[in-house]
């Protein structure tokens, strides 16, 4: 599975690419594990670009509540932003999208997580 | 096998429509007919099933007990949840209460909402009648029994007159029963519960409730799917959200609809069937949560496309 990040301020925006089913779901999980490190401790947190991702399933999804916990244990959030309509249907359908906070795009996300990082996410 | 008929599709608890809700149908069915004539009963049914179950039906509100039909004259059923009380009344109804009958009875656990209607399964009482319990627990003879011990319930096991059965069934082991070959399997919930796929004829069912499946192991995923490939009809533990059984309700031991989907779309199944209804959704929610679930399937298919029902009491499935 493709994966990139950047960091703004306290933020730091991932973007898996492709499908995360039941093969390819570990490599998220061993992709997000550094992240949920990295991300600053009491403030910010990661927004999830999932404008690429074109299929989710139940083990991803699972992977996505361990880090939301995790995150929340570390006072910092996560978001999940730029569903594709295939996508925010199975959010929907499994009420994920009651659990996580999702947003339309990914700046929207980076707003809500940190005013101070979107001024550096519109500044590139 | 022939065909499925539920007696009992409701979840934990026995559940019943309320005044309120009945009402609420009403008002919902007579505003939809305003201004429209029918000419004849079959127009009234027509119309009737244009507004589907959340209207016109009800899922109903047994725990959980389902008649598999085999072509014999042996019955067979799963599970002895409250709906096993209206199936004895029928088959008395059929035979009569003095021609003696065989019942074979797979139970996937004893906790209550699987077991309580045995202290009104008529049959059970009538001498010449056979009542054979199959499981995998070793305690369920014990369960049964002391349900109806004093002060639970005024009538003890013992004045069960037909001839009772108990064999305790190795899981992974197949056996030949009532002209059926079974398998059960281990499955994730408290105090464990287990599978049983059916097979006759060239048609396979599998009956899966109380079941929490993670999907977090592989190998027990590929164990699964392997438990369900290619069954004509899986009968799944759909009671919660995906949501709810990955937070608040995880390791509460049920699955939700869309892994539900998943394992079934893996295993090549023809009709997967929710069942195990949540005591706290309504008809509507349960049709709402039957469309999602179609929907969810036909956005995520890759071959042909499955069949997809929501149990309720008195429903038939022909195979």
């Amino acid at each position: 599975m493709l994966f990139s990040s950047r960091q703004f301020v306290d933020v730091i925006v991932a973007a898996p690419v492709g499908r995360i089913n039941h093969s390819s779901a570990g490599e998220l999980e061993g992709a997000l594990a550094p992240l949920l490190e990295q991300t600053p401790s009491g403030k910010g947190g990661l927004v999830l670009d999932f404008a690429a991702v074109d299929y989710i399933s139940s083990v991803g999804l699972r992977i996505l509540m361990v880090a939301a916990k995790q995150m929340r244990a570390r006072g910092a959030r996560i978001a999940v932003a730029a569903l594709q309509p295939v996508v925010a249907e199975i959010f929907a359908i499994s009420r994920f999208d009651s659990v996580l906070e999702v947003f339309p795009s990914v700046r929207d996300a980076v707003a809500k997580l940190s005013p101070a990082a979107l001024a550096s996410f519109d500044a590139k | 096998m022939k065909r499925i008929r539920f007696w009992g599709t409701r979840g934990s608890l026995p559940v019943s429509l309320t005044a309120v809700g009945v009402r609420r149908k009403l008002v919902t069915a007579l505003r939809g007919a305003s201004g429209r004539v029918f000419n004849s009963d079959g127009e009234i049914d027509a119309y009737l099933d244009s507004l589907g179950m959340a209207v016109a039906g009800t899922y109903g509100g047994h725990s959980p007990c389902v008649e598999l039909e085999t072509g014999g004259s042996e019955y067979v059923l799963c599970d002895l949840g409250s709906g096993l009380r209206p199936f004895g009344q029928a088959a008395i109804a059929r035979h009569g209460p003095s021609s003696p009958q065989t019942y074979h009875i797979f139970v996937s656990h004893v906790h209550w909402d699987h077991i309580m209607g045995l202290p009104f399964f008529t049959p059970a009482y009538i001498p010449g009648n056979r009542v054979h319990f199959y499981g995998c627990h070793p305690w369920l003879e014990a369960a049964l029994r002391r349900q109806q011990e004093n002060p639970s319930f005024p009538v003890d096991f013992s004045y069960l007159r037909a001839n009772i059965e108990f064999t305790v069934l190795m899981p992974g082991k197949g056996y030949d029963i009532a002209g059926m070959n079974v398998t059960a399997k281990l499955q994730r919930h408290a105090g464990d519960s287990y599978g049983y796929r059916f097979e006759s004829n060239g048609k396979s069912v599998v009956y899966t409730t109380d079941s929490e499946h993670k999907l977090a192991d592989p190998a027990e995923t590929e164990g699964i799917v392997e438990f369900f490939r290619r069954a004509d009809v899986v009968i799944f533990d759909a009671m919660y959200s995906l949501a709810e059984a990955t937070t608040v309700k995880a390791d509460w031991g049920h699955s939700s609809n869309v892994v539900g989907v998943e394992l079934c779309q893996l295993a090549e199944v023809g009709h997967l069937c929710l069942f195990h209804h949540e005591p706290a959704n309504d008809d509507e929610a349960i049709s709402r949560i039957l469309e999602e679930t179609r929907r969810l399937e036909e956005i995520t298919r890759t071959r042909a496309p499955m069949h997809i029902s929501a149990a309720y009491d008195g429903m038939e499935i022909e195979l």
